[in-house]
């Protein structure tokens, strides 16, 4: 299996060394090359410095052939864009992206995209860590 | 009509007294302070400060009675969220987009961008036009097939001459020339005129060698 991270902070990089590790064929595209310091050393993957939303950073870093895209920078806009050229330009269908902002990604998981929002997340642990539900009244 | 422009640059400002002076509604959206507080000594309450691709602030200026949105960035993320957020959240009947990287028009047509501007290429070809330099303007990427497209000018070495006797180099076509304002479709014996917008399909290492001959 093949997958391609967007983003080599530190949950991308932490996905890449796992899935790594567990043989998947990684790699990652990040326009900081310093960020690929968070990878492993027996990270095996192959590294693309480039801008997410480049076309041609994407598919030297192999999107044609992807069976998963992870969009895990820290730029709401260029993770929704990417995400988009993803599934429009290379037609991959597994493609999770963060949105940090709530409000975009409840709108562009109506357009389909499958969208992980981490203040949402957030939230869902402190209601259930205090016991309250999570739902409005 | 009530127009929300995104982006206090150059473009965007201009615009927005243009607009103004044709007595439409406009509002001109800015993210950066310091370029907002000078704006709206001069422009008033027709400058806002805030980011156009915030939800918040689209909905704080009224994106639902806006009858056009035209988000002229540097930053074509900024410009497409701008545009499908305006459509998605508040049904703004018509968006436009400048675009930056000409690789991204047919990609923001797909994503429901209504009109776009590929300011890029126009400046390029205008600087070609200006200076009789012949270059090819990419329009459309697939793999490492590109469709470029090519003005023919006097010193151009295809001039009057047949697609089939140019030497077009392997994996390359000539499809169409724009010729009066009217799409012919090349064939082998087809004659090369002057003032042709050329539309041919090449592959990246092909390139230049296609420049050439053009």
């Amino acid at each position: 299996m093949k997958a391609v991270i967007l983003g080599c902070g530190r949950v991308g990089s932490m996905l890449a060394n796992l899935l790594s590790g567990q043989k998947w064929e990684v790699a990652v595209v990040d326009a900081n090359p310093d960020s690929f310091t968070g990878l492993d050393e027996t990270f095996s993957g192959h590294q693309v410095s480039g801008r997410i939303t480049d076309e041609e950073a994407l598919r030297e870093a192999g999107l044609d052939s992807a069976d998963l895209v992870v969009v895990l920078t820290s730029d709401d806009i260029a993770n929704l864009m990417a995400a988009q050229l993803v599934r429009q330009r290379f037609g991959r269908e597994k493609v999770l992206v963060r949105v940090r902002d709530p409000i975009k990604a409840g709108a562009y998981r109506d357009l389909g995209l499958q969208t992980i929002c981490p203040s949402e997340i957030e939230l869902g642990m402190i209601l259930k860590e205090l016991g309250l539900p999570s739902e409005k009244k | 009509m009530y127009i929300i422009i995104i982006g206090a640059n150059k473009i965007g400002y201009n615009l927005a007294k243009a607009l103004v002076a044709e007595t439409h509604e406009v509002l001109l959206i800015e993210r950066n302070r310091s370029k907002y507080n000078i704006l709206a000594k001069e422009m008033g309450e027709a400058v806002f400060h805030g980011d156009g691709c915030e939800v918040g602030c689209l909905k704080y200026v009224g994106a639902s009675r806006a009858d056009l949105l035209i988000a002229v960035t540097g930053r074509d993320e900024q410009n497409l969220v701008s545009c499908q957020l305006a459509k998605l959240l508040f049904c703004v009947p018509k968006t436009l987009a400048v675009i930056n990287d000409p690789k991204n028009e047919e990609l923001f047509k797909s994503l429901g961008v209504d009109l776009t501007i590929n300011i890029t290429t126009h400046i390029s070809t205008l600087i070609g036009h200006r200076l009789n330099i012949d270059i090819l303007i990419p329009l459309l990427t697939f793999k490492n097939l590109e469709i470029v497209q090519a003005e023919i000018y006097e010193s151009s070495p295809a001039v009057n001459r047949q697609v089939k006797d140019l030497g077009l180099p392997p994996n390359s076509l000539l499809i169409a020339a724009i010729r009066n304002g009217e799409a012919i479709l090349l064939k082998g014996d087809s004659m090369i005129l002057v003032q042709d917008t050329v539309i041919a399909m090449t592959t990246r290492e092909t390139e230049s060698e296609l420049r050439k001959i053009l």
